[in-house]
């Protein structure tokens, strides 16, 4: 199948995705080739996923967003393995919505980045492409020389044979003519050979990553970057209650504003439209809105967390029991509980929420945003604008952050962009602004919830361990929760404790409350892991346990799990003098990660995290500086969670508006961090999220070592 | 009035109170400075005026008229360019998003403190949010382009 197409040079910017003849590849432009001296670059694609320029670029086509975690490097290098390239061409692009080509085998088949799967649903495939788009290039050579293809070595993006020698792009297009191998007779590397994966870089920066360049001279085109020649912007006024709608307004003031040129009702408020951003904003301040509160939440949520917490008297749903489950945590020894309490939590990606759209009514409809699921907004703006799949073209651009904020089943932004530009029946591109007040003070959040632990220790040994939880269900109602299947994101940590304790009780009580939620960076786990891991400590000092010494025991038939806590705990070595520690271990999405949290108590209480040290074992290796980056960071993330962050309601309104009451973490607060990572020939497993889960319970480990104190309420706050 | 941004004069004829970001944003189509949170929060908007690191979101473009203003497009003195160098050598960046802000801080840093010790990396830098927490290589970097300056 031959999918050529050629580009002018003068095209600098990626103006939309075409798509190409029956197989359905697409193509966009090569920012890379914009070179008025080069002349027009000829696109080749060697299957879905490799396009080889005539200028010699092989550039990976990404199904997966790049919002910071590194997946424009980490794709790149597993196909870059595999097609024998050289570093200095590879390339990458975001893949057009297409879930048949592009569709992500652990979002059920559905476009989508997230839990962490990037690297582990790509991995088979992605050998595959390189693999198969070498084979067709070693062809096309043993064709042009007429020599037998046994003869054609490639290497370094280079086919030889005796005397003959060509470059991938020179031949791209007659690879890309012939029919691509049988995937079965597909032969991959041994890991011995590799020549990028698992290494690490060099000072001359191979393998760094690739969105560095772009990033450190801002050339990188972010969705909010994207401004199309008479672009209006809008910002919407949402009801300051969840659930509230539009009783009446008053767009007099708004409209008195110069610049503005629209005020429209959308389903779920008022937009305002202007000529730059600056105007819509004062528009929208101008703007006079009465509410229809009769059916908003109006709770606060410590109310709502009392209301949790009623709960908790009975069992909820089990979601794991061992030997006698909940009867266990009666008999001999003591029993101890707490409730930790855990807030709703803001994703606050540096890059508000934003996108561009551009409506041609009854014809088209293209759609820039920096998407988790593109194909999933993509129907959400077909549905609105009754448009034909095939007539919404979604770009997606490098994302400014995300933690989960851009995967939304509903398409929030998509449905409210679409609503606009159907209201304003195209007349021009509309950029959709989210401001910081929006982001903080709209949703979604990682749920509030309360874990009621409970342990039975007698005799030096943990006995038996319960784990209730109430919660809002993340999953309910979207396309991956089967009806009457467990949420597992609400127990994902609790149900799989690895410890060896003769009666596990976990339990959960699926929580109905109109806050928005979403999945936040980590998940479940970004309570799960606190819960079980502080409440561990809590308990093993209760028996009079070294609490590590206690873990490696309980965790005697968990290699990968005693495997990062060895290490971890051996490299950060003695405790210094003066300072506290905690350890913590935890599995999820696939990879075991132990973090010791070094922690200074001051003779004030303050507290500061200096050090922490972090083992990761995330099966084999693709990019290690891209892992460490990942840790680094999870690890920052995790511990702005529980040092500041709380999303709090009052009278059904947020409190929080902005970062100076958000309270995220800053560089005074940032531990100096040391990572290792455990050698393995294991599949490779996720790293985004993983790093997060440990932070938490390390740092209240440490605190309670140094006070005794359970830490169950959170944030932490200032003082121990 | 004129506006004197990385070098260049510009013509800037809009409103009073309208912000610096926006200008350089949506009218010069600078898009390198950042919008992070529009009450001076976070520091990613931050460009340099007369040297010092100012933030882009709440300065109104009009009250800048003489000033001498540098945004991560025309960053160019020794330090600027030993930042970028820095920010390119340890892989500093993950989303990006706040790293033209952070990149200002630190050149403004570097430019009156060449030879920063970590409290003073702290201190300087404290009030640019990286929501990546991309904190450790920051702190590393900086150190990093103080060694290329000499």
């Amino acid at each position: 199948m031959a999918d050529t197409a050629t580009f002018s040079p003068s095209r600098r910017f990626v103006l939309g995705v075409v798509g190409f003849g029956a197989a359905g590849f697409a193509v966009g432009c090569d920012l890379r080739a914009a070179d008025a001296t080069s002349g027009p670059v000829a696109q080749n694609m060697l299957g879905p996923y490799v396009r080889v320029g005539s200028d010699n670029t092989v550039t990976v086509f990404l199904r997966h967003l790049e919002m910071g975690q590194g997946v424009s490097t980490g794709l790149t290098t597993i196909v870059a393995e595999e097609i024998d390239a050289d570093w200095s061409q590879m390339r990458f692009e975001h893949s057009p919505a297409d879930d048949k080509l592009y569709g992500n085998p652990a979002f059920g088949g559905m476009m989508g980045t997230g839990g962490s799967t990037a690297i582990l649903s790509s991995w088979e495939q992605l050998r595959a492409a390189g693999a198969s788009a070498r084979e067709m290039l070693r062809q096309a050579a043993a064709k042009k020389w007429s020599v037998d293809a046994s003869t054609v070595t490639v290497a370094k993006g280079e086919m030889t044979s005796g005397n003959h020698k060509a470059t991938f792009g020179e031949l791209a297009a007659e690879a890309s003519a012939l029919t691509p191998p049988d995937p079965k007779s597909l032969k991959y590397k041994e890991a011995s050979a590799y020549e990028f994966i698992g290494k690490e870089r060099d000072p001359a920066k191979t393998l760094g990553r690739l969105d560095t360049p772009g990033k450190v001279h801002a050339t990188a085109q972010y969705a909010l970057d994207y401004h199309p020649e008479g672009t209006l912007t809008a910002v919407i006024a949402r009801s300051p209650k969840f659930g509230g709608k539009v009783a009446s307004f008053d767009d007099t003031g708004a409209k008195a504003v110069a610049g503005v040129t629209d005020v429209v009702q959308v389903p779920n408020g008022v937009a305002v439209v202007a000529t730059n951003f600056w105007a819509a904003r004062k528009g929208r301040e101008a703007l006079k809105v009465t509410w229809d509160d009769s059916a908003a939440e109006k709770r606060s949520s410590d109310v709502m967390l009392e209301d949790y917490r009623k709960l908790l008297a009975k069992p909820g749903l089990e979601a794991r029991k061992e030997g006698k489950g909940v009867a266990g945590l009666q008999g001999a020894g003591q029993v101890i509980t707490a409730d930790f309490e855990f807030p709703f939590l803001v994703h606050a990606p540096m890059e508000p929420l934003n996108c561009v759209i551009e409506y041609k009514p009854g014809e088209s409809c293209s759609y820039h945003s920096g998407s988790q699921m593109p194909t999933n907004d993509q129907r959400a703006i077909f549905t609105v604008l009754g448009l034909k799949p095939e007539q919404v073209t979604v770009v997606t651009h490098v994302a400014g952050g995300s933690f989960g904020r851009r995967a939304t089943p509903d398409a929030d932004l998509a449905t409210e962009a679409a609503h606009l530009a159907k209201a304003l029946n195209g007349k021009a591109p509309v950029k959709l602004m989210w401001t910081r007040e929006d982001d903080i003070r709209t949703g979604k959040y990682r749920p509030m919830n309360i874990h009621r632990m409970t342990a039975r220790v007698n005799n030096g040994a943990i006995e038996a361990w319960g784990d209730r939880t109430a919660i809002q269900s993340i999953m309910e109602g979207t396309p991956f929760l089967p009806p009457g299947a467990p949420d597992f994101s609400s127990i994902e940590g609790s149900n799989d404790i690895a410890y060896a304790i003769p009666n596990v009780s976990v339990d959960v009580h699926l929580v109905k409350n109109p806050v928005p939620i979403l999945w936040w960076r980590s998940v479940g786990h970004t309570h799960t892991a606190y819960a079980k891991e502080h409440f561990f400590d809590v308990a093993a000092r209760k028996a009079g346990k070294d609490p590590v010494e206690l873990r490696r025991a309980l965790l005697a038939k968990e290699p990968r799990q005693l495997g990062v806590l060895n290490l971890a705990v051996e490299k950060a070595g003695p405790v210094p003098a003066g300072k506290s520690r905690g350890v913590a271990v935890h599995h999820s999405f696939s990879s075991y990660v132990a973090e010791v949290a070094d922690v200074t108590v001051n003779a004030d209480g303050t507290f500061h995290v200096d050090r922490v040290v972090c083992a990761v074992d995330c099966g084999t290796v693709i990019n290690p500086d891209i892992v460490r980056a990942q840790m680094e960071g999870g690890i920052g993330y995790g511990l702005s969670a529980i040092l500041g962050e709380a999303l709090t309601i009052k009278d059904g309104e947020p409190v929080q508006s902005n970062f100076y009451d958000y309270n995220v973490l800053r560089m005074a607060q940032m531990p100096k961090v040391e990572v290792f990572i455990v050698p393995s020939t294991e599949p490779p497993s996720g790293v985004g999220e993983p790093g997060v889960p440990p932070i938490g319970p390390a740092v209240a480990n440490a605190l309670l070592a140094s006070t005794g104190k359970t830490y169950s309420k959170l944030p932490l706050g200032t003082k121990a | 009035m004129k506006l004197n941004i990385n070098g260049k004069d510009q013509e800037y004829a809009g409103e009073e109170d309208r912000p610096l970001l926006w200008y350089l944003r949506e009218d010069l189509k600078m898009t390198g400075t950042k919008f992070g949170c529009g009450v001076a929060a976070c520091g990613a908007c931050t460009v340099l005026v007369d040297g010092q690191p100012t933030r882009a979101c709440i300065t109104p473009a009009a009250s800048l008229e003489g000033k001498k203003i540098t945004t991560i497009e025309g960053l160019d003195t020794p330090a600027g360019q030993a930042v970028q160098k820095a920010w390119a050598e340890l892989d500093v960046v993950q989303c990006g998003w706040c790293q033209s802000g952070q990149m200002l801080a630190a050149t403004a840093l570097l430019t009156t403190t060449p030879k920063p010790s970590e409290q003073q990396i702290t201190d300087g830098m404290t009030s640019n949010i990286c929501r990546c927490a991309t904190y450790h290589r920051i702190r590393g970097a900086v150190a990093r382009a103080s060694e290329i300056m000499g």
